[in-house]
């Protein structure tokens, strides 16, 4: 046992200085907490060692909703944007979502100077080696015997905790990114009792540019008219690079399938169990064996780095076969790999020991976020550690925690999802998890989140009126367009016609004629003179909203059915075994997760609607 | 969860004078306002609470379904401390289930288990005391109902509503791939090969909602009249029918009139039996009244049993008999086979026949089986399967009207955001149908089919 020296006392400490980590830190620190955020490698804060890219379907909601409510990961990635694009245009705003190329090192400066400087935060280079509860509060102990006092903490320790990285028959105990790994927490965790298991991700090699070939790939630009994630960047973005598309051919096929025994995965090595939607490229070979082909990605690190990413090509076979077959595709002949490919296993929480506040069921004060938690991604990752910085430095002040709902926010779903749900391997945030999403649009986030995010004290005041104007202007514009009506003529009817939709003899609603498919609401300005001159970002909230108007009524209707089963609380300490009429089943599940409220308890898979009937008639009868 | 407005039959299952439909919640009196048509010019909206209108109880295009009364209950002064709305039709299961129908059609959900006692303990109508009651009720129809979608997994039911079911997924799996992962190579589904599919759905979905009734009819019981002249045996075949059976449910004399019912199950067929007066002309009074009713009871079942003595040749009567019979679902009985025979069976040749000897208990499988080809689950519409019950059929409705509206939404050239949201409402319609939850099988079949990933 080496001597211990105490360090200083904080409101709240966090482990970790990735995507949670800083965000959990700076969200604490804003709330008014005294913080400290701990880091095994400092050159390393707000790291990306997958891929180069921020947001893409469902991330770029949650990085959205992350910024109206305070978070830092917006305004971060619009600083350092190397290529914009907003993905699914044409298949319906649902499912707009922006992504964007990001400077990685550049990224992580930016994050590195945010934790510096804010105020109330102190950020520490230090491996966390113990953590036990002390009266009320958490102590935190690292290697070197500092002992951090703290009223709450949180756990983001990412792939580091318990890290152990897989190169064919090569393995050993690593961070990513060939930092140190957490090796001795996950014991401590273990004393309490935590329901920890194994996870498993992997990442691509990164190759030199020079030794790729590009003029045999396909070229990806980046939007002409882009858009950044944060509603507080006002700088335009712009487009520095672009990226490339390549493929896979039967060689590599070859070469992956003749190597196959060589691969962790299929030798049986790696416990861990790895994510569905982000298999190795040995994974999609094996389990599509008749696709002919695989897509693969080469985005640039940075503006200044030789390194290029590999989208589509993780594997954790051995270096020289990596090699072998990334060369086997048109356009990488003669690459030459910087960094190789390799899996990662590390210890995580089963997250349906976790309160929807992200505070874990049986220790007060402890919250964990991101990896952690089971979930997968850089962005699912910050949306958790913003709601766990907040939630934990509320408690440290006394107050109740902010828990979003599932029919509010993609970051609410996210959450739900895995403490009322759990996953059995890490989570990946998806349009199609949301039975709501015609109205947790990217859009209208701002609409959505920012007044929390104000009444908590993260999002500042000229944000919030600007938000509020915004949304005024909105209002008074669909008003507006309801009660306009245009006569017919012969050019509104070329236009109709032209756009493949059928002309008008009569005199039609504005808004009637935007609800069709084929028009949209600028087709219509030469003929509505008294239109005002507004944003753009209004102009395509006003046109989602007329167009949509029918469906999002019809979901309006199944989100307030959900909220009013939001808001019958089940008391904490309700005894499920001494209902009758519960059956058994519904009973062992509620116990496990015991939700909150009947709404939740609703989402648990093995509760049926008569069980539900049973709660509400036991809770009335309280 | 009890805001929504429900409705059941809240009268118990078999014949008696009147047959009430009870309705409670919030929009209960909007709904029935579209389901009952008032003699007077008020509608029900316009009464105050505890008050009746007498009107008929009509389809959602207006048609006719029976005479009827609605009571008006206003909240908190009902059962349920909700609006409540209890139209009472004519005993007899048929009108009260097409009215229940109508009610479902014009937005009602079908009422849980318990539902009315528990929305009255809920709005603190019934006492405290009786809670523990109440869950038990519910509890034990909850297994019940379990087991049940336990069989209908097992059955036919379960495999065609999987079916659906799996092309739906795999098309809201296919959509969710091609919006979530717009990096991969997924191609989204072409619109034809789409409109077509969903058509399909929405087909099986029609055909299975047609068996409803006849699937009640199996479950409830199918209302069948004995006729012939008098004495030709129906009486004896009555009674074999009940003894032959030894699973009488119930027996109750009509008090006002001269029909004798009894509830018999023939195989897996369950009858609700009417004896009727022997058809013929008459001058008595009393007589005509007891023809007039037969004649009714004979229109108004969905089985006909016609009896017939071959022993003798047929007469004007057993003519009447068999003109009365024409176009119903009807089985010609010929009895007296001990006998020698002096009928001419010509005059059954459009009818199904079946020979017998009351008497002797002869011919009794022969009969049995018959009963079974024409009404048993089987036969109702060849290949087809059956709704068992409301809950089903108000979950199959939805679903099919979900498709409908996705079909029509897609045709119109609405993004695809809009349709997929439309046909996760259908898969979570069918897979509440079948007792399953379907929050993650999307995303699992994204998984399973795609090859996707960064």
């Amino acid at each position: 046992m080496i001597k211990t020296y105490d360090a200083g006392e904080y409101d709240v400490a966090v482990i970790g200085g990735g995507h949670a980590g800083v965000e959990a830190a700076l969200a604490a620190s804003r709330i008014g907490c005294k913080t400290v955020m701990f880091t095994i490698s400092l050159d390393w804060v707000g790291n990306m060692p997958c891929n180069p890219s921020i947001g893409g379907t469902a991330k770029g909601h949650l990085v959205r909703e992350l910024d109206a409510l305070g978070g830092e990961m917006g305004r971060a990635a619009d600083a350092n944007t190397l290529q914009s694009r907003m993905l699914n245009r044409g298949k319906g705003p649902a499912v707009y979502s922006l992504r964007a190329q990001i400077d990685r090192r550049a990224y992580s400066g930016y994050m590195k100077n945010a934790v510096e400087t804010q105020k109330g935060l102190d950020v520490k280079q230090a491996e966390i080696v113990s953590i036990e509860r002390q009266d009320e509060n958490w102590c935190l102990y690292t290697r070197l015997g500092a002992k951090f006092t703290a009223k709450c903490a949180v756990i983001a320790t990412g792939t580091f905790l318990g890290g152990r990285v897989y190169i064919g028959e090569v393995n050993y105990e690593s961070g990513p990114d060939g930092n140190f790994p957490a090796t001795e927490l996950a014991k401590s965790l273990k004393k309490l009792n935590l329901p920890l298991r194994r996870f498993k991700t992997g990442t691509p090699a990164r190759v030199a540019k020079d030794s790729i070939d590009f003029s045999l790939l396909e070229v990806q630009e980046g939007d002409e008219k882009t858009e950044p994630f944060s509603y507080r960047t006002k700088n335009p973005i712009e487009n520095k690079v672009v990226c490339h598309i390549g493929y896979t051919n039967d060689d590599t096929k070859k070469i992956i399938l003749d190597n196959l025994h060589r691969s962790p995965l299929y030798s049986g090595v790696i416990e861990g169990v790895g994510p569905r939607y982000c298999p190795s490229i040995e994974d999609k070979v094996v389990r599509f064996a008749d696709k002919k082909r695989h897509q693969m990605f080469v985005e640039p690190c940075g503006e200044n780095t030789e390194e290029m990413y590999l989208q589509g090509m993780s594997s954790s076979l051995p270096e020289e076969v990596q090699i072998a077959f990334y060369r086997t595709m048109k356009g990488l002949e003669n690459v030459k790999v910087m960094r190789n490919a390799y899996a990662i296993e590390y210890d995580c929480i089963d997250p349906t020991a976790l309160l929807p506040s992200l505070e874990i069921k049986t220790q007060p004060g402890l919250y964990g976020a991101g990896q952690f938690n089971g979930s997968s991604g850089y962005e699912e990752a910050a949306a958790q550690g913003l709601i766990a910085g907040i939630n934990a430095a509320r408690k440290a002040q006394g107050q109740e925690p902010i828990i979003l709902s599932r029919t509010g926010s993609y970051i609410g779903t996210l959450i739900d999802d895995l403490v009322t749900k759990g996953c059995m391997d890490p989570y990946r945030m998806m349009t199609s998890r949301s039975e709501y999403r015609l109205i947790l649009r990217q859009d209208n986030a701002d609409e959505r989140l920012m007044p929390i995010g104000h009444q908590i004290g993260l999002i500042d005041e000229k944000t919030y009126e600007e938000m509020k104007k915004r949304t005024a202007l909105k209002e008074e514009e669909i008003k507006r367009v309801k009660s306009v009506f245009l006569s017919p003529g012969e050019a509104l009817n070329e236009l109709l016609i032209s756009k493949g939709t059928a002309p008008v003899n009569t005199g039609v609603n504005l808004a009637d004629l935007i609800r069709r498919p084929q028009i949209s609401y600028k087709d219509l300005a030469p003929f509505d003179k008294a239109r005002p001159i507004l944003d753009d970002t209004v102009c395509e909230k006003v046109e989602i909203e007329i167009k949509y108007e029918g469906y999002i009524e019809r979901q309006l209707k199944q989100v307030d059915e959900m909220k009013r089963l939001e808001s019958r609380k089940i008391p904490k300490d309700i005894d499920y075994n001494s209902i009758s009429g519960l059956r058994i089943e519904a009973k062992e599940k509620l116990n496990k997760i015991r939700p909150d409220s009947i709404g939740r308890a609703s989402q648990v898979s093995g509760v049926s609607p008569a069980d539900i009937s049973v709660l509400l008639v036991y809770l009335s009868s309280k | 969860m009890t805001e929504n407005t429900v409705a059941a039959i809240s009268t118990p299952k078999g014949e008696g004078a009147i047959s009430v439909i009870r309705i409670s919640g919030e929009d209960a009196i909007k709904i029935a306002d579209k389901c009952f048509m008032p003699l007077g010019s008020k509608k029900l909206s316009d009464l105050s609470g505890y008050s009746a209108a007498y009107g008929k109880a009509v389809k959602g295009d207006g048609a006719r379904i029976d005479e009827a009364v609605a009571l008006v209950f206003r909240a908190p002064k009902s059962y349920t401390g909700e609006d409540v709305v209890e139209i009472s039709v004519h005993g007899g299961a048929v009108s009260a289930r097409e009215c229940l129908k109508a009610v479902f059609e014009a937005g009602a959900l079908p009422a849980g288990a318990g539902e009315f006692t528990k929305r009255a303990f809920l709005n603190g109508k019934i006492d405290l005391s009786e809670a523990e009651s109440v869950m038990e009720i519910i509890g034990a129809k909850n297994e019940a109902a379990l087991s049940l979608a336990e069989c209908a997994r097992e059955g036919k039911i379960g495999r065609d509503i999987e079916k659906i079911t799996e092309r739906l997924l795999y098309t809201a799996a296919s959509l969710a791939a091609y919006s979530d992962f717009p990096d991969e190579d997924i191609e989204g589904l072409d619109e034809e090969s789409f409109t077509s599919m969903l058509s399909e759905c929405e087909n099986k979905l029609v055909r299975l909602l047609s068996t409803f009734e006849s699937g009640q009819a199996v479950l409830a019981g199918v209302p069948t009249a004995i006729v012939g002249k008098p004495n030709v045996g129906k009486s004896t075949l009555m009674n074999m029918l009940s003894r032959e059976e030894r699973s009488i449910v119930t027996e109750h004399a009509g008090t006002t009139r001269d029909i004798v019912e009894t509830q018999v199950n023939v195989g897996t067929v369950t009858l609700i039996l009417s004896d009727t007066a022997g058809i013929h002309d008459t001058d008595n009074e009393v007589e005509h009244i007891g023809v007039d009713r037969a004649v009714k009871k004979l229109k108004t079942s969905s089985l006909v049993l016609a009896l017939f003595d071959m022993s003798r040749p047929l007469d004007a009567e057993d003519k009447k008999v068999i003109d009365l019979c024409k176009g119903k679902k009807c089985i010609a009985v010929l009895n007296k086979s001990d006998l020698p025979l002096k009928a001419d069976v010509s005059a059954f040749r459009d009818f199904n026949t079946v020979t017998v000897s009351a008497k002797n208990s002869e011919g009794m499988d022969e009969l049995s089986a018959k009963i079974e080809e024409i009404c048993g689950a089987g036969s109702l519409t060849g290949s087809d399967t059956v709704l068992i019950n409301e809950r089903q059929y108000s979950c199959a409705l939805r679903a099919q009207k979900a498709i409908s509206e996705a079909k029509e939404a897609l045709i119109s050239g609405i993004t695809l955001d809009a349709v997929t949201v439309l046909i996760d409402d259908a898969v979570n319609a069918l897979s509440e149908l079948s007792g399953k939850r379907a929050s993650e099988s999307v995303i699992d079949e994204v998984f399973k089919n795609f090859c996707i990933g960064k």
